[in-house]
């Protein structure tokens, strides 16, 4: 059995101002829990907030969630100070505001090794992600997506996005380009897409839907702000008993064809050829690591 | 006087009776239709109190039934003093927020005890801060008939609001402009009180029915303008949430209804009136749906979520002893089996059956709960007394499995506690609390620790669930408190189960 397939469906995002929900949000058991320390953070409030996400980090409760910190651009006063913050409470991963290009990473990854070295780190151990805002990060995905062996994702960021082409948000026409251009870089690099918030956190049948779509073009997972959504992501997400059953029976027919030394394998009168077992052994590892769809 | 009959009476010599003397001789009030039918209308609520014989140092009662809304208690308090009324025992079914114009007449000697099941805002705060010279009693809904049964709280006159009564006295609170439902604390104290005064919104023909508080209970009526506001009933107290926190907590109580062996069909439930006990009951229908079967009744405090379940087929019965919204107020009124019970019937231990001892399972909240399950709604962080008794310790000593609910953490303050402030309901009828950090079971009830655990829900021993509170708050430090007893909380059989000292801060 090899090891459990490490899912990254769902990024909650939480302000790192806010005392309360820091301090207990992995009760929700999301995947991935965003502590933000940029947008939702007041300019008043960014030194305290950075020290609320320092100590949250280092809470024994947080070992069993992966943890990621988006902090301030590195342009800004606050961002060094962040990342020195956030890398030496031991963050899982950082995730870089605004990239627009190659550099953005390179210049991020050269100030994580220093404070790694620094404060005696294992060097590599800080992971990153960059979220693409622009028009030009999108154009340069696939060399951001590959800036750093330390990448383990990139997400689209739909407000800022929108912005800059001119455009706003609506029914997702908008986004169609850059999801694809994110997910294609994000799968040449082998690493993870994740696609935008959706942020009206009441119309569960109107996030469902966006969810049903992300998951069709192949995103991993999704940025969310609200609790309530990570069942119903999940469950989106979680494979149904029949797909599962299909599967199980798609591998066991490989199986018996490969003990019988048959180059071709049939199910049910159907070929079944090697992309569709290799897709089978994925929905068996995404249901044994996340469940049936209920 | 018809002298044939007072001849026949003289002439048979009986000793020991008296014979009779006229038809109005005992019923004067048949002597004209004017006031056979109107003797006991009053026309001011002074003209009411008058009648009534109160005196000084006697005991009054209201009942809550309004929650913040209620206008009847300052309005006839604020008359008494005015009327210079001295050293009244006050006991309603229980004190808010909105009753803190009472403050003023402690202060001044008109209230000088109180017995209520809770109190809320400046008069609680007031009162833990030593406003009284004597300690109040802190009932429960049960208790307090049980007092009143065993002659302890002897009600003198009781003051009872409601939004329709006919001039005999027929009442409910089911018709009229402010109804708030049912009347299950009123018709205890209809029942108990020795003189009884309604203060009606509306006089209406007779009979008013359905009658909650009958014509033979009653025996003053005076028409006010307002006699409570049914908006703000569930203020503070009953609502739905789209808290993600107390919708987890929802979502695991349900899910610990499910697996702790009484949701088969026909099974029984009161879900409470906080935010994750009223969407425990949104969780249940999906389970009940899915397992095909139905609840055969659901008692107590009722919110909307379990008319909604009502409704759809899914609650067979409804007993009602207090109606926690307008929605809950409306059913009592329209289902023909959504039925108004007293208190007595509800939760009383000494009455002849309580309602609460066929309950299989019951959410409750907390402020806090200890290490051995002992729990504590009245007294909050600071020292200071801020919820209610309520049927806490009568549900949970009744209910085959009673669920304590509640965020592990609120702010900052553990809610699981080495040991409770104040104790209201003893840890040995608590079956499980659950946490947005998970449930614990308690070692009195392995069998159902047993299903649970073997449903898969995250059960864990309560010492662990009081550790992960301490890593994230600290040890909190214990409440200062001073020597003065301010409050003494009964237990529903009316023993002494802790008391209430003087908060410090």
């Amino acid at each position: 059995m090899s090891a459990p397939l490490k899912l990254r469906r769902s990024m909650l995002f939480l302000p790192g101002s806010n005392a309360a929900m820091l301090s207990t949000a992995y009760v929700f058991k999301p995947d991935c829990i965003m502590f933000d320390l940029e947008d939702a953070v007041s300019l008043r409030e960014k030194d305290s907030a950075r020290l609320l996400v320092f100590h949250t980090l280092k809470l024994p409760v947080y070992s069993r969630v992966e943890t990621v910190v988006r902090i301030n651009s590195l342009s800004t006063p606050f961002g060094l100070t962040d990342l020195e913050a956030v890398v030496r409470a031991g963050v899982d991963v950082v995730r870089l505001p605004k990239t627009d290009t190659a550099d953005d990473v390179h210049a991020l990854e050269a100030e994580v090794e220093r404070i790694e070295t620094d404060c005696g780190r294992a060097v590599g151990s800080t992971k990153l992600m960059a979220a693409i805002e622009s028009a030009a990060g999108v154009v340069n995905a696939l060399a951001i997506a590959t800036a750093s062996k330390r990448m383990i994702g990139i997400a689209l960021a739909g407000f800022d996005y929108v912005m800059d082409m001119q455009t706003e948000r609506g029914d997702g026409s908008e986004l169609f380009y850059a999801r694809c251009a994110v997910l294609h870089a994000a799968r040449y690099a082998k690493i993870d897409a994740f696609d935008v918030v959706f942020s009206d956190v009441n119309d569960d049948a109107g996030f469902l839907k966006e969810v049903e779509l992300i998951k069709r073009l192949g995103f991993n997972g999704k940025s969310l702000i609200n609790p309530r959504q990570i069942d119903l992501l999940h469950n989106a997400f979680a494979p149904t008993e029949e797909e599962v059953d299909y599967a199980r029976r798609v591998v066991q027919a490989a199986e018996t064809a490969e003990s019988k030394g048959l180059g071709v394998i049939s199910l049910g009168g159907k070929m079944i050829d090697a992309p569709i077992v290799a897709h089978a052994r994925l929905v068996i590892a995404r249901a044994n690591a996340s469940g049936l769809r209920t | 006087m018809n002298a044939s009959i007072t001849a026949r009476f003289a002439a048979a010599e009986i000793a020991g009776l008296q014979g009779f003397s006229g038809v109005t001789a005992s019923a004067p009030y048949l002597g004209s239709r004017q006031e056979k039918y109107g003797r006991k209308v009053a026309n001011s609520l002074e003209d009411a109190i008058r009648a009534s014989g109160l005196k000084s140092g006697m005991t009054i009662s209201f009942h809550h039934g309004f929650r913040e809304g209620d206008k009847t208690i300052n309005l006839v308090v604020g008359r008494l003093a005015e009327m210079g009324f001295r050293d009244l025992t006050l006991a309603p079914s229980s004190l808010l927020a909105c009753n803190f114009p009472l403050i003023e007449h402690i202060k001044s000697g008109v209230i000088r005890r109180i017995y209520t099941s809770g109190m809320r805002g400046k008069l609680a705060d007031a009162i833990s801060h030593g406003l009284m010279e004597e300690p109040i009693h802190i009932h429960s809904h049960g208790g307090r008939v049980h007092l009143m049964d065993r002659g302890e709280l002897a009600v003198d006159v009781a003051f009872l609001g409601v939004s329709t009564a006919d001039e005999f006295g027929n009442a409910n609170a089911v018709s009229g402009r402010s109804r708030c439902g049912s009347l299950g604390y009123a018709m205890v104290d209809a029942s108990r009180a020795k003189t009884v005064v309604l203060l009606a919104e509306e006089l209406v023909p007779y009979p008013n029915m359905p009658a909650s508080i009958r014509q033979d209970q009653v025996d003053l009526i005076v028409k006010v303008s307002e006699i409570g506001d049914p908006a703000k009933i569930s203020i503070g107290a009953a609502r739905m949430t789209s808290n993600p926190r107390e919708l987890l907590i929802a979502k695991l109580a349900a899910d610990v209804m499910e697996h702790a062996g009484y949701f088969e069909d026909g099974f029984s439930m009161q879900t409470g009136t906080g935010g994750s006990a009223t969407a425990t009951a949104r969780y249940l229908e999906q389970k009940m749906r899915k397992k095909g079967i139905k609840a055969g009744f659901a008692l107590g405090g009722i919110t909307g979520s379990i008319v909604e379940l009502h409704r759809k087929g899914l609650v067979g019965r409804i007993l009602d002893t207090q109606s926690f919204d307008a929605v809950a107020a409306d059913s009592l009124a329209t289902s023909p089996e959504h039925w108004e019970i007293s208190t007595n019937f509800y939760a009383n231990l000494t009455s002849k059956a309580a309602a609460v001892d066929r309950v299989d399972m019951v959410i409750l909240s907390a402020l806090e709960i200890d290490l051995d399950f002992n729990v504590n709604v009245i007294t909050g962080s600071n020292g200071v007394m801020l919820g209610a008794s309520g049927g806490h310790s009568d549900t949970a000593a009744g209910a085959n499995l009673a669920i304590v609910v509640g965020p592990l953490i609120r702010s900052r303050i553990p809610t699981v506690v080495k040991r409770c402030t104040t104790i209201v309901t003893p840890g040995e009828t608590i079956g499980a609390v659950v946490t947005d950090h998970g449930i614990a079971v308690n070692p009195n009830r392995p069998e159902v620790a047993a299903r649970l655990t073997a449903a898969g829900l995250p059960v864990i021993p309560i010492d662990d669930l009081y550790a992960q509170a301490v890593s994230l708050t600290g040890e909190p430090r214990p409440v200062e408190f001073l020597d003065k007893v301010v409050g003494v909380i009964r237990y529903r059989d009316g023993s002494v189960i802790d008391v209430v000292r003087q908060a410090a801060g």
